[in-house]
């Protein structure tokens, strides 16, 4: 009997989760407003960072592309991320609506889940015209191996997703909370960070095992940082 | 903290120090390699031994304050995380400059240090997060406590494996005689240290906090009409 | 398993180093609309916060009672609280019945869209303003999308802090015919506000905060009248 009932339980905590997120993704199908300043801002980082860094030799192809490749696309990606998420979490202040969102007698781990999996929606439709944008720019052998390109990305997004959405809900009543979301944000992702990029550098390099592990490491990453989100949120977001 | 305690421990904290001195600078032999330089040894390693003291005691009190809200663990935590970022400071120019001396750099990207510096960055948006995010900044403060926590051990490996350059622990084990004493007793003083530092600053946010509660007793008795 | 007293014992909440409820004794019935009132700064609305769960207590505690023998606590808690505020916790970007689709999707209520429709047109939202976006209502209009959501799982608690700023004459007046019935459904009524003249009549349990403590209580077997209220508030609060 209980075993069925915790099944319940866990099926309606999933409903929950994907109400919350087919809201966002609904509210934001209307007016794309977030996709398209995200994508804009993440094409305009790539590009800055090639006028910035850069080098062709004379035949005017680009050299040691896959060194600095990686780095790009994960900068692109974390920089478009965060103003996702600011501007995902502001929507909830008009109206207060996270507040009507707290009254609900919905788990309230299940606000934070929905909202990270509608960002992390979000960042993967960028990553779709980053991909290939880079692929096209640099000639970056960015397919070399698909599955690992595919899963790192899934990886590394969940993880600034689901970071990104615990302090970002956090900082919702907090002051200067545009300024201090990278601030807290930034270091705690580190750790992914250096992953995402030794992952998709081992892929271009030709060396798919290291590749394995950095994917092995984000899979511990966002399993650490889920359950301490899981556990945290409420507390962090009840005054 | 016993005040009786506090100003025993702070003068043998002293005194202490003043006999470690003289150990590091008369007792103890100059290095073969680096000469006169190693002594900055003495000081890197034990503020290093602080920075990540005062990481966990952050860590854990923010974890009991996100839980139980009692004040007082959030002001342990505060005070710790500003120990951090002062006592990290200091870890990240000992070390510089001993890098220097030893390596010709003023910084190396290995692990140690890169992890050390993410930490101290972690603990440097912790105070910017009390200084300037208004009310309710403890509980954002404590999360990034809790989770910077939660960071340290993948942190370390993701940078470890990433670059390796610094000498490892091996050093410390390795040493003998006045070097080894005047080492060890430089952690404990060091360490004792940051506890009579963390007590003093927790005392004054409880300070702090008494004389907020007898001033509102006070207007609710019409004291300061 | 109906909520029918809430008892606050002691409660007292600190931001920081500011004090905003310093010891609240306080029960309200099933039955009875409570009228909380005192200046500004007097901690009403951080009240009304702990008692919908939004915030944690510092100390001090509120007991739900209700008929069964379990207290009630977290979502089985907030299902029985339904909140009325300054802000309307309706998304602009979606219409009204969408609004109402979302939040009984969240009650676990039936979702359907006529439902929705029905309930709006209980609170006067015609048709066409059913379809348009939350954002292009006006303040009127507005504050109706919020009662409807409010009252949309049907909750035994009540909780209205400052319903009435923004509204004209008439919807002043449907407002508190709504906490009038209410009231006589046999709810637990609480509203904070300064608008006197609306809650005079139908009051029959006041409550004045100031500094964080109750300075006066009282209540009736019939209503308070505006004029006393006032005579109350001002006898409290100067």
């Amino acid at each position: 009997m209980s075993g069925r009932r915790r099944t319940t339980e866990g099926v309606g905590y999933l409903r929950h989760v994907s109400a919350i997120a087919w809201k966002d993704l609904r509210i934001e199908f209307r007016s794309r407003e977030i996709l398209y300043t995200m994508t804009f801002f993440a094409v305009m980082v790539v590009l800055i960072f090639s006028f910035a860094f850069l080098k062709e030799n004379k035949d005017g192809n680009v050299v040691e592309v896959a060194d600095i490749a990686p780095g790009f696309l994960w900068v692109a990606v974390l920089f478009a991320g965060t103003l996702g998420l600011s501007r995902a979490f502001d929507r909830e202040r008009e109206g207060d609506t996270m507040r009507g969102l707290l009254l609900s007698p919905i788990p309230r781990s299940a606000i934070f889940l929905g909202k990270a999996v509608a960002i992390a929606t979000f960042m993967l439709v960028v990553e779709a015209v980053i991909v290939p944008l880079i692929w096209f720019f640099f000639a970056a052998p960015m397919f070399g191996e698909p599955l690992i390109l595919v899963c790192t990305l899934l990886l590394g997004t969940a993880g600034i997703a689901i970071v990104g959405s615990v302090f970002a809900g956090m900082l919702l009543r907090t002051r200067s909370r545009d300024v201090l979301l990278p601030v807290v944000l930034y270091p705690i992702l580190v750790p992914l960070l250096i992953a995402g990029i030794k992952s998709i550098g081992a892929m271009m390099h030709g060396a798919p095992q290291e590749s394995w592990f950095w994917i092995n490491f984000l899979i511990v990453y966002d399993a650490l940082f889920l359950v301490a989100a899981l556990w945290t949120f409420e507390s962090l977001v009840i005054e | 903290m016993r005040r009786n305690l506090f100003y025993a421990a702070a003068a043998l904290c002293i005194a202490g120090f003043a006999y470690t001195q003289y150990l590091i600078f008369y007792a103890a032999p100059i290095d073969r390699l680096l000469m006169f330089n190693q002594k900055i040894f003495y000081y890197h390693v034990p503020s290093a031994f602080v920075l990540f003291s005062a990481v966990i005691t952050c860590g854990i009190s923010s974890v009991l304050y996100v839980k139980g809200r009692q004040g007082k663990h959030d002001d342990i935590a505060s005070a710790a995380g500003e120990l951090a970022v002062l006592f990290g400071a200091i870890m990240l120019i000992t070390g510089s400059i001993w890098g220097k001396a030893a390596w010709g750099k003023w910084w190396q990207w290995d692990a140690r240090l890169t992890t050390s510096l993410l930490l101290w960055m972690v603990m440097v948006g912790y105070v910017l997060v009390r200084k300037y995010g208004g009310p309710g900044s403890e509980r954002l403060a404590a999360g990034l406590a809790v989770f910077g926590l939660a960071d340290v051990p993948l942190i370390y490996f993701s940078v470890r494996i990433w670059r390796t350059l610094h000498p490892k622990t091996s050093v410390v084990p390795g040493l003998q005689g006045p070097m080894r004493t005047a080492f060890w007793l430089s952690v404990i003083l060091w360490l004792v240290f940051f506890v009579l530092m963390l007590a003093t600053r927790v005392g004054t946010a409880r300070a702090e906090r008494l004389l907020e509660e007898t001033r509102e007793r006070g207007l609710d008795e019409g004291l300061f009409e | 398993m109906k909520i029918e007293a809430v008892t606050i014992s002691k409660l007292t909440k600190r931001f920081g180093r500011h004090r905003a409820l310093a010891g609240v004794d306080l029960t309200l019935r099933a039955g009875r609309l409570c009228a909380l009132l005192g200046p500004n700064g007097a901690g009403k609305s951080t009240l009304l916060g702990i008692l919908s769960t939004l915030m944690r207590p510092s100390s001090g505690e509120i007991t739900y009672r209700s008929d069964g023998k379990e207290q009630l606590a977290g979502a089985e808690l907030r299902r029985q609280i339904g909140v009325l505020a300054h802000d309307s916790f309706v998304y602009g970007a979606l219409t009204g019945i969408e609004n109402l689709q979302f939040y009984a999707q969240l009650y676990g209520l039936d979702q359907s869209a006529e439902r929705a429709a029905e309930l709006l047109t209980k609170v006067g939202l015609d048709d066409k303003a059913q379809r348009r976006p939350a954002s292009t209502f006006s303040r009127g209009m507005t504050q109706r999308l919020s009662l409807a959501r409010a009252r949309l799982h049907d909750p035994t608690v009540l909780l209205f802090d400052e319903p009435f700023t923004g509204l004209d004459r008439a919807g002043a007046k449907a407002l508190t015919d709504t906490l009038v019935q209410a009231r006589a459904d046999g709810r637990i009524v609480l509203v904070v506000t300064h608008d006197l003249a609306s809650i005079g009549d139908v009051t029959d349990h006041v409550v004045v905060l100031r500094r964080g403590k109750v300075v006066f209580e009282e209540e009736r077997e019939q209503s308070f009248s505006a004029a006393v209220l006032k005579d109350i508030y001002h006898r409290y609060t100067d």
